[in-house]
């Protein structure tokens, strides 16, 4: 492991100041979880890392009834889970968090890091780089792809965003702010994610001297939400496909649904088509897995996982049955 | 023999043997104290690594380890080729040893040998041998074998035949404790080694050639295992290059342990197989004719053949049979639990399995008819009665149904039988029995616990023997230097343990009631030693404790030996007491949900009805079922190991996507150990082995249950699962 400096700022501004401006040279250390194992697999080989430990600002929980919920990246799931508030008014957000099924990642993961964490591609982690790629040979469509995307796999990226809190963010409308060096913006999750073209790149929408420090998230007033993992095992186990959804019900229709699918493709991925189906519709078996019918309508399976298709569509049918039976936040 | 002084307690004296006792080091172990290989941390320590090759085939041309020999904080740089000389030496699978640091730090190590410069000339790689038709120039035939006349049989027309495809990939052994050493040199001819091994006394003398050193001066040291399943047998190129290591170090200690990634890709690796089957039955499910083309890998080298039709075998009234090799550049293979028997009996059980819905048969019942197959009466007994337990453990006849799960909702239910075979005959072994006029007492032995309670076991034959209480029997093991023990493979430890130190013990407790039959005023043969007493027999006046009695030996100890031979001629058998034997059944059923969206397996339960002779602790046996009923569920359901065509490289060598069952993946476990009149006769038997070889073979055969059709190949994932389904499932 490359030796490295060890910076440990008080504020997000003296933190954003210790990040170089080139990808790679800083990381940024929250829970660890990920950075360090990709560190020692000399994935990354960071010549100076940052920690977010001392800056306290980035912690914390609120909620406001009128504005809703900020969550500080540095807050942990267990945070996340031991919150009443977020139980009471963002019941899908604690089954995100619940999918983790570490207790020891649920004491050191961050919700930043969650956001901000790297494909699982075994390609990436085996030293190929991000675009998985062997004498500028794209590796994922001839090789072994069963956990690879089905949606936006265009190329050249090929891997799925693992995020397991960002598709029900998504569905919420949430943003993120960013801290920059010459100020702090604000950016809708779903413009956070980007999928990119070269291996130089990162998955999201920051500079190399930015660092996110809030999630908000909207009042949930009147929001029926799920969210719902197909994971093979109870233990610790990467979803194959997600589903988040958030709506509301006005006269017993759908109104204004959001869906958003995670784990198959580069980014969360919000499904147009899935919203267009379920809009304006009541819920029931049919209208769900017409639904999740939709949201797969566009997708284009690589040779070793067409079974995600069909997972994905149950995971969107599933969710939206159980955010209708969860009930609306009051 | 009758009356044998070696014999086993009957059944009525035995205040110990057969009971449930928890295992002695248990604390020690859930509590961290127990010191494993891995937590052998002596001052001045230097970490080891190694540089492997990241081609799957390739000629080395050349090592330069100078850039890693300069970086402060190395010590020492060993090659493990034999570079520079012709031929080049050859890499055949990605993982292969090229070099190895030591170096004061972890990182340090890390960072060095990523600074050795190797010069590679890559060729052309095979690593995916499931398609047979893509295995040209890779295979070579392994076993044709042919008894009657299957073809004329496959042809009457009374008889039902069912076809099928079956299967079971590579997976890796996985220990929890990687496979290593901690080595040092006490002086410039003896060598200390803390070895993760399954073999304490058998592995010193694979170090005395490489290092130019004497057998009897290497010391090989290992109180905890954490797993080995027939992988730990060597010592390795690893444990060779840390000693080389080490004594160019000056002695000092150095500890090579694999990294996870490492463990998977070249420390063991459990022989594929796949298989065209046949299999014919007349209409009342009478077996009798089995075809089958059959072909796996284990690596370059070849690999074991599964043992089809099993357990039946040459029982079966006509069969053919055929198996290929296949070569592939991948980890070698090594001995996983059970040897070929559980892709044996995925093959077998399945097709019959398949068979018996074809004949619109229950599958207990098609069992039940055919168990005269067996390979012996005694086990077409055994398989009768474990037929019976199982089937009624599992609700069976309430809880099966025909193919598939006709109820409504999208979770279908599934049941699935298998039933298995092993031998568990003991090794050979020896042991030191002490009884001090303090009134301890020890005994002594070459041997190791892989945490199957062989510390235990031996515990409560010597408080047997000596009418003792568990804990007043200390048990030393783990070390070179005491009475040499066989290596732990095949089940043969608890046979072999116990059979000496019943010797040793009886024989330690003979020679202390001579010493002290006189303060008694007795006879040596008058004497009883119960429950921490020793007392004349019928005269109760006459009773000391156990201290009391100890003291009379004033300053000397009594010194006993104890062994059991590797075998026993029939001569023999009739002057020496027979402790143990070998050949055990087994019965397994799974009871699955399948969810039929999402292919998912989830498991409800899994009941195991196991004999093996005399149990010497009953606890500690089910728990040895337990584990492989765990490990079942693992390659049932999970475990792969994933070659990538491209880049000849084992894609998931880590726990993240080398997926393994957590405990609310496992289900409800039930354990039925088969004892009593017509089992405890046959002595002691291994169990380590047989209750791993039924879980895949069971569980294919729920899910086939509970959905209407079979998914041919383990582990049984999801895109498997909805594949078959979409051919033709729910039928």
């Amino acid at each position: 492991m490359q030796a490295f400096e060890y910076a440990r700022p008080t504020t997000a501004e003296a933190a954003v100041a210790l990040l170089g401006s080139q990808w790679g040279d800083s990381e940024v250390l929250a829970g660890g979880t990920d950075l360090v194992s990709l560190m020692k697999d000399y994935v990354v080989s960071p010549k100076r890392l940052v920690s977010l430990k001392d800056i306290k600002s980035l912690g914390g929980i609120e909620y406001k009834p009128k504005s809703g919920l900020r969550l500080g990246a540095t807050v942990t799931f267990q945070e996340l889970l031991d919150s009443p508030e977020i139980a009471r008014n963002y019941p899908a957000l604690v089954q995100a968090a619940q999918g983790v099924t570490s207790p020891q990642i649920r004491s050191r993961g961050t919700v930043g890091g969650d956001l901000c964490q790297r494909p699982r591609c075994w390609y990436f982690r085996l030293g190929y780089g991000l675009l998985a790629q062997s004498d500028g040979k794209p590796l994922v469509p001839d090789g072994d792809n069963r956990y690879h995307a089905i949606l936006g796999n265009e190329g050249p990226a090929y891997f799925v965003n693992p995020s397991s809190l960002a598709p029900i963010l998504i569905a919420l409308g949430a943003k993120v702010r960013v801290q920059g060096q010459q100020g702090v913006r604000e950016v809708s999750l779903h413009n956070f994610f980007i999928t990119p073209k070269s291996a130089e790149e990162r998955e999201y929408a920051l500079q190399p001297n930015e660092m996110l420090t809030d999630i908000l998230v909207p009042p949930p007033e009147g929001i029926h939400m799920a969210l719902y993992e197909v994971r093979q095992k109870e233990a610790l186990d990467w979803p194959l496909a997600a589903a988040a959804v958030a709506f509301k019900l006005s006269g017993g229709k759908v109104d204004d649904p959001r869906v958003v699918l995670g784990h198959v493709a580069p980014v969360p991925w919000p499904s147009l088509e899935a919203e267009h189906a379920l809009e304006g519709n009541t819920v029931g078996e049919a209208s769900a897995d017409e639904a999740g019918k939709a949201a797969v309508s566009r997708a284009t399976p690589l040779s070793k996982n067409a079974y995600k298709v069909k997972l994905a569509h149950v995971a969107v049918k599933r969710a939206i049955l159980a955010a209708a039976k969860g009930g609306a936040n009051a | 023999m009758a009356n044998c002084k070696y014999d086993w307690p009957e059944a009525k004296d035995r205040k110990l043997i057969g009971k449930r006792i928890s295992r002695i080091d248990g604390h020690e172990k859930a509590s961290g104290r127990a010191r494993y290989t891995f937590d052998m941390n002596p001052g001045n320590l230097l970490f080891g690594k190694i540089l492997r090759s990241p081609y799957a085939h390739a000629k080395i041309k050349s090592v330069d380890t100078s850039e890693a020999e300069k970086l402060p904080g190395v010590v020492s740089v060993v090659v493990m080729k034999p570079v520079g000389k012709e031929p080049q030496p050859e890499i055949q699978w990605a993982g292969d040893e090229i070099a190895a640091v030591a170096a004061t730090r972890e990182e340090i190590a890390e960072d060095a040998i990523r600074k050795i410069k190797v010069e590679y000339d890559p060729l052309p790689f095979f690593v995916n041998e499931e398609d047979l038709s893509q295995a040209e120039g890779h295979t070579k035939p392994a076993v044709t074998e042919k008894k009657g006349d299957p073809e004329k049989a496959f042809q009457d027309p009374d008889v039902v035949t069912s076809e099928g495809y079956y299967g079971v990939p590579v997976i890796t052994h996985c220990c929890l404790e990687t496979h290593g050493h901690v080595v040092d040199w006490p002086d410039s001819k003896s060598l200390r080694v803390y070895a993760s091994t399954q073999g304490v006394s058998a592995i010193g003398g694979q170090f005395a050639d490489p290092l130019e050193i004497r057998a009897d001066d290497v010391n090989i040291i290992c109180n905890y295992v954490g797993g080995g399943f027939g992988s730990k047998f060597a010592v390795d190129t690893w444990g060779i290059a840390a000693a080389k290591l080490s004594k160019s170090a000056g002695g000092k200690p150095v500890k090579l342990l694999l990294e996870r990634d490492h463990e998977l890709l070249v420390a063991g690796a459990r022989p594929s197989a796949f298989a065209k089957v046949r299999v014919a039955a007349k209409k009342d499910g009478t077996l009798v004719a089995w075809d089958s083309e059959s072909w796996g890998t284990g690596g370059m080298g070849g690999s074991g053949v599964p043992p089809i039709p099993y357990p039946f075998h040459d029982k079966f009234p006509n069969f053919s049979r055929k198996h290929t090799f296949v070569s592939t550049n991948i980890g070698p293979s090594r001995a996983w639990r059970a040897p070929n028997h559980p892709q044996a009996c995925l093959i077998t059980m399945g097709a019959i399995d398949d068979l018996a819905a074809k004949l619109n048969m229950d599958p207990v019942e098609l069992l039940m008819k055919n168990a005269d197959l067996a390979p012996d009466p005694t086990l077409a007994k055994y398989y009768r009665e474990e037929l019976e337990v199982a089937a009624k453990l599992a609700d069976w006849h309430k809880n099966w149904h025909p193919r598939p799960d006709k109820t409504a909702g999208t979770v279908k239910r599934g049941l699935g039988v298998s039933l298995h075979t092993w031998g568990g005959n003991p090794h050979a072994g020896n042991c030191a029995v002490s009884i001090h006029p303090d009134g301890s007492v020890e005994v002594k032995l070459g041997s190791q616990d892989l945490g199957t309670g062989t510390r235990t076991v031996i515990a409560i034959v010597v408080a047997e023997t000596l009418g003792l209480p568990v804990d007043a029997v200390k048990v030393t093991i783990g070390d070179s230097k005491y009475p040499p023990d066989g290596p732990s493979g095949g089940s043969t430890t608890v046979g072999g343990v116990s059979g000496s130190t019943r010797r040793g013990a009886v024989n330690a407790r003979d020679a202390f009631f001579a010493a002290i039959a006189p303060a008694l005023g007795a006879k040596p043969e008058d004497l009883e030693a119960v429950d921490w007493h020793v007392r004349v027999k019928g005269n109760a006046a006459k009773t000391l404790t156990w201290k009391q009695a100890c003291a009379k030996l004033g300053v000397k100890s009594i010194e006993a030996t104890g062994a059991q031979k590797p075998r026993y001629t029939t001569e023999e058998q009739k002057t020496e007491c027979v402790l143990n034997s070998g050949g055990v059944g087994g019965v397994q059923i799974a009871d699955v949900s399948v969810d039929t969206e999402t292919g998912i397996v989830r498991m409800n339960r899994m009941v195991a009805a196991q004999d093996c002779g005399l149990i010497i602790d009953l606890k500690t046996a089910e728990s040895q079922v337990h584990g492989a009923l765990i490990m079942g569920v693992c390659y049932a359901l999970y475990e792969e190991k994933i070659m990538d065509r491209q880049t000849g490289r084992m894609l998931n060598p880590n726990m993240e996507f080398y997926k393994l069952a957590g405990i609310g993946d496992v289900g409800e476990l039930v354990v039925h150990m088969m004892t009593g009149p017509g089992y405890d006769e046959r002595g002691v038997i291994g169990l380590g082995e047989p209750p791993v070889i039924s879980p895949g073979a069971a569980i294919s055969n729920a899910v086939a249950n509970a959905i209407g059709v079979r998914v041919p190949t383990l582990p049984l994932t999801p895109d498997k699962v909805l594949a078959a389904i979409e051919k033709g499932g729910m039928a």
